[in-house]
């Protein structure tokens, strides 16, 4: 079979393999050889050695958000967790209405961030203002928090349900067995409930990580980067060094801070991955 | 004991009841401002019902129905989605499965770039795919799905081989034995065994390909063509003028769609977010 | 064998959707065409009318976007990126022509260039000619008369600070018995703070420009701060809300104050006329506009402040067809009947063009009235901010200011002014 279906590769793979061509593989290499020229249009790169990084390593605006999106990333993703894990224990403990949660739960997780952006600001900027404190334009604080609801809002439904689908998958024979040992429920929650639903916790934190850090729709509408820079995170710095400046100089940094990224994300998902992977194995 | 389990849920059940309500309050409190008149939209008043006195009918929406075109906009974007999930179904399911019943370097190689291009941030080819796009012309509405396809190819392919891993390759050797060639051993045998997986992934890059807003704003030709996310900011006017009736009415209109078709389908769309995280 | 047949169809139908897109481009270069990158959204559909009649009439195609407020540059960036880039565009000045230097024209000798009123309107360097101005406004502090004469006063009481201030000052101290206040919120938010950061920061400027005989500087002095300070404590002291909410307001919510009859003053400009007149709100019996006294100088023959940000580039990288077509259509805009009568009527600009006609905007006549009168408008120096970085910072020393008045805060806004000016200067270089 192996010998038929290899005759008929051209046809399975040839359509999908040049789109990621295209969409992929070239802008990720040109991207990579860019980082190391001076540049506007890809058309008229020239060499600029390691100047680009240079520049970059000490651009302070850039380790800023940096700073910031790690902030973000800590409490998102343990707020994110916790939230849908507790959420998940509730509703799989056959509650009624518990099919009307969970479809409520998870509905602003199909509305787009641009408009989850807008939506939150209107709100966040109301209460400010009710309490007469800075709007999100001025405030770094609210900027932070609101992002952090924001998220915590559109994520929650969709982390509970690979809860949910995990919790359910644990067999009632092992829950009944440790019913009979005696453990209490929050000992068969700790002993058993959690080991059984590593996976669950390994695929949420991977994906809600590489979402805090790849983040940029919200931020965009929400605060914009307002006041003044202070809450842009990673990928909107790189976009605004990109598209908001003018000048021979600028896209080379902003490539540059593109690859530095990437290989951070990459990294920081290979580490989360192959953590909570031995976890796994090991219970 | 049995009583006080019983108070327990019923208490819960309040409790996840107001959670709910908070839940949906954001959505609700965007719907109530577009019965508002623009005039009587402000900061601090969001909160507010609207009095009739202030009550503007459907006002607001006809304007943000007719003053940026989102009638197009919609169009587009529904083109753009259907043609680029239909593009990543089946020609990342067919890719998929030579990947994973072939055994060459170049399966290999295949399968590990998908996976790699996975995890990679957009911004890394931001600005690269969108000059590729452009000298290429891939930037109308009815031939991005292929920047659609390259990009997103990675998790498709992820999920459909991660499920095909698992269905025994003794049925499609039979097909293959009763004279089927690849092609149609694919399209009986395979792809209805891939149903589920199809919904999940399918579900998985609609939702992508439809709130995008970051590569179609650098990538379609906007000159003539916007999708619905690029719309919204466009009722932000000059001088820090925001049509906020407007722009509410057209957050509405985005999300009622989604909302209806969520409510409609949620049976697969939670199994195959369920399904789909977990095989990945 | 069909299902083959049928997939390799498929598989070379999507090739062939895939490159049809090119020969379509390919044709379209031969043919003059104009793009113009917008930067007015209020005038959006305006500029589309105009030049879906322009090709009607010659054929050309004029293709007009309006980027979304906010996103003028970063648009105007992608798109310049592109094979099919704008071959018009915009820039807001000398600081924002440093950007894009390299993508002008040389419009010296240009048909359009002849036609301007004065070559105070070009972005001129050397002889090149890299921009026009093609739109002038005015802002200055308009007044709700029916408002102020329920207060018993009118306009013709106030030309100069100290009775402005009185005004206000008598308007704030009776406000619970008249239902209404001096000044509308002077809100800080994004939306709102350029009026403030910007426009009424121009003033000191321009009058330290005017002192020192000059046009722009890399280090400003600061000389008539003290009457900014005057002139911002009146707003913030005789307003709608207190100092300290300044941070929670945005341009929105101070032109509702206006619109409800709960301000007799807001400073705002000749743009904000549409927003301002028609139905279910002011006729043109109800407002004015009156010159922004700071305290400094002949204030009796002060003007409002008028000039640009607003001008045209053409990009020198476009093919020459369409650098041609480019230049006949801006031409044809500012010099044919319909042309000017577009630009004036239905978007309510004053153009610097010989064949202009007059506008219907009230506050554009108001400027032209007192003009006449031999006052003198105040020009646009914001154009020679530093940088938008520089403008931030006072825009938060001002807020911090308004929340908590004291010397100490205010020395803050001296400081970002002054030493944030030097600095953002020779970042720029």
């Amino acid at each position: 079979m192996e010998k038929a279906l290899k005759k008929y590769g051209p046809i399975f793979t040839l359509p999908t393999f040049i789109a990621f061509c295209i969409g992929f593989i070239w802008p990720f290499l040109q991207g990579l050889y860019l980082s190391f020229c001076q540049f506007t249009t890809v058309d008229n790169a020239k060499w600029n050695g390691l100047k680009n990084y240079i520049y970059v390593l000490q651009d302070e605006a850039f380790l800023d958000s940096f700073g910031f999106t790690v902030a973000f990333a800590v409490v998102s993703i343990l707020s994110i967790n916790v939230i849908a894990f507790t959420l998940a224990l509730l509703l799989t403990r056959g509650l009624k209405g518990t099919n009307f949660f969970r479809t409520v739960f998870f509905m602003p997780n199909l509305i787009g961030g641009i408009v989850l952006g807008y939506i939150w600001q209107i709100l966040i900027n109301c209460v400010l203002s009710l309490v007469e404190a800075p709007l999100l334009a001025l405030n770094t604080a609210a900027g932070y928090w609101g992002l952090i609801i924001l998220m915590c809002w559109q994520q929650i439904g969709y982390m509970m349900i690979i809860y949910i689908a995990g919790l359910q998958n644990i067999s009632e024979d092992v829950l009944e067995a440790a019913r009979v040992d005696g453990a209490n429920s929050w000992q068969t929650l700790i002993k058993v409930k959690l080991p059984m639903v590593m996976s669950s916790i390994t695929v949420c934190v991977f994906l809600t990580l590489t979402n805090s850090f790849k983040l940029f729709d919200q931020n965009l509408a929400l605060t914009g980067g307002d006041p003044n820079h202070t809450t842009d995170m990673l990928a909107l710095n790189i976009y605004q060094t990109f598209y908001s400046r003018a000048g021979m100089q600028w896209k080379g940094y902003g490539q540059a801070k593109a690859v530095i990224f990437c290989i951070l994300v990459v990294t920081i998902s290979l580490i989360q991955l192959n953590a909570t992977r031995k976890r796994e194995v090991q219970s | 004991m049995k009583k006080f389990v019983k108070v327990g849920n019923v208490l819960l059940t309040v409790v996840l009841t107001v959670l709910s309500v908070a839940w949906i309050y954001p959505v609700f409190m965007i719907l109530i401002n577009t019965f508002k008149q623009e005039n009587a939209i402000s900061t601090d008043t969001v909160f507010d019902l609207p009095t009739a006195e202030i009550f503007a009918g459907l006002q607001n929406y006809i304007t943000a129905i007719e003053s940026q075109g989102f009638l197009k906009s919609l169009g587009y974007s529904l083109v753009i989605t259907i043609t680029s999930v239909a593009a990543i179904l089946l020609l990342c399911s067919m890719c998929a499965w030579y990947i994973t019943r072939v055994n060459t370097f170049f399966a290999k190689a295949l399968y590990f770039m998908f996976a790699f291009s996975m995890v990679v941030p957009f911004q890394m080819v931001m600005f690269t795919l969108s000059q590729t796009a452009d000298r290429l012309k891939f930037n109308t509405p009815w031939n991005i799905w292929v920047i659609y396809l390259g990009f997103g190819a990675g998790l498709a392919v992820f999920m459909f081989t991660g499920f095909m891993k698992s269905i025994p390759v003794e049925i499609e050797e039979a097909a293959m034995i009763d004279g089927c060639n690849p092609i149609q051993t694919y399209f009986q045998i395979v792809m209805p065994m891939l149903k589920p997986t199809m919904i999940s992934v399918g579900i998985l890059e609609a939702m992508w390909v439809w709130n995008d807003y970051l590569l179609p704003t650098l990538v379609l030709d906007i000159k003539e063509y916007r999708t619905i996310p690029m719309l919204i900011q466009y009722f932000r006017g000059g001088y820090g003028r925001v049509e906020m009736g407007p722009m509410m009415a057209c957050i509405m209109l985005t999300v009622i769609p989604i909302i209806v078709v969520y409510l409609c389908g949620q049976k697969y769309i939670i199994k195959g977010v369920a399904a789909g995280a977990v095989k990945g | 064998m069909k299902k083959k047949l049928l997939s390799l169809l498929l598989v070379a139908a999507m090739g062939l959707t895939m490159f049809v897109g090119c020969d379509g481009a390919a044709n379209a270069d031969t043919e003059a065409s104009v793009y113009y990158l917008n930067f007015k959204p209020e005038q959006k559909e305006e500029w589309e009318a105009l030049a879906a009649s322009y090709e009607q009439q010659t054929g050309v195609k004029v293709k007009v976007v309006t980027a979304a407020s906010g996103e003028y540059e970063t648009t105007l960036m992608s798109e310049m990126g592109k094979s099919d880039a704008p071959t018009l565009f915009q820039v807001n000045g000398p600081v924002g022509l440093a950007n894009w230097k390299d993508y002008c024209y040389d419009l010296a000798g240009s048909e359009i260039y002849k036609q301007l009123t004065s070559d105070a309107f070009a972005l001129k360097e050397g002889n090149a000619v890299h921009g026009i101005a093609y739109v002038v406004e005015s802002y200055g502090i308009i007044v709700n008369k029916t408002l102020l004469a329920k207060a018993g006063y009118s306009v013709d009481q106030i030309d100069s600070f100290e009775d402005l201030k009185k005004v206000a000052e008598d308007i704030t101290a009776r406000s619970a018995e008249l239902g209404f206040s001096a000044f509308s919120s002077a809100g800080m938010d994004g939306s709102s703070d350029w009026r403030f950061k910007t426009h009424l920061a121009n003033l000191p400027i321009y009058f330290e420009y005017q002192k020192d005989g000059i046009g722009t500087t890399d280090a400003i002095k600061g000389t008539y701060l003290d009457n900014y300070r005057q002139i911002w404590d009146l707003y913030i002291n005789n307003s709608t809300c207190a100092g300290k909410d300044l941070a929670a307001k945005t341009g929105d919510d101070s032109r509702n104050e206006f619109l409800a009859g709960k301000a007799v003053f807001f400073q705002n400009g000749s743009w904000e006329y549409g927003n301002l007149v028609g139905e279910g709100k002011f006729t043109d019996n109800d407002l004015t506009m009156i010159p922004i006294y700071v305290g400094v100088g002949e204030e009796a023959k002060q003007g409002l402040c008028t000039g640009t940000e607003n001008y045209w580039c053409v990009n020198k990288n476009a093919s020459e067809v369409d650098i041609k077509a480019t230049l006949d259509f801006i031409n044809w805009c500012v010099t044919s009947e319909e042309g000017t009568k577009a630009m004036a009527d239905d978007m309510g600009f004053v153009i610097p063009f010989k064949k202009a006609v007059e506008s219907p905007n009230l506050f554009v006549k108001v400027d032209a009235q007192l003009t006449a009168v031999g006052k003198t408008p105040v020009s646009w120096n914001f154009p020679t901010m530093p940088s938008e970085e520089w403008k931030n910072g006072v825009g938060s020393a001002l807020t911090a200011y308004a929340a908590d008045p004291t010397d100490a805060n205010w020395n803050a806004v001296v400081t970002a002014f002054v030493e944030g000016w030097a600095k953002e200067a020779n970042l720029t270089k």
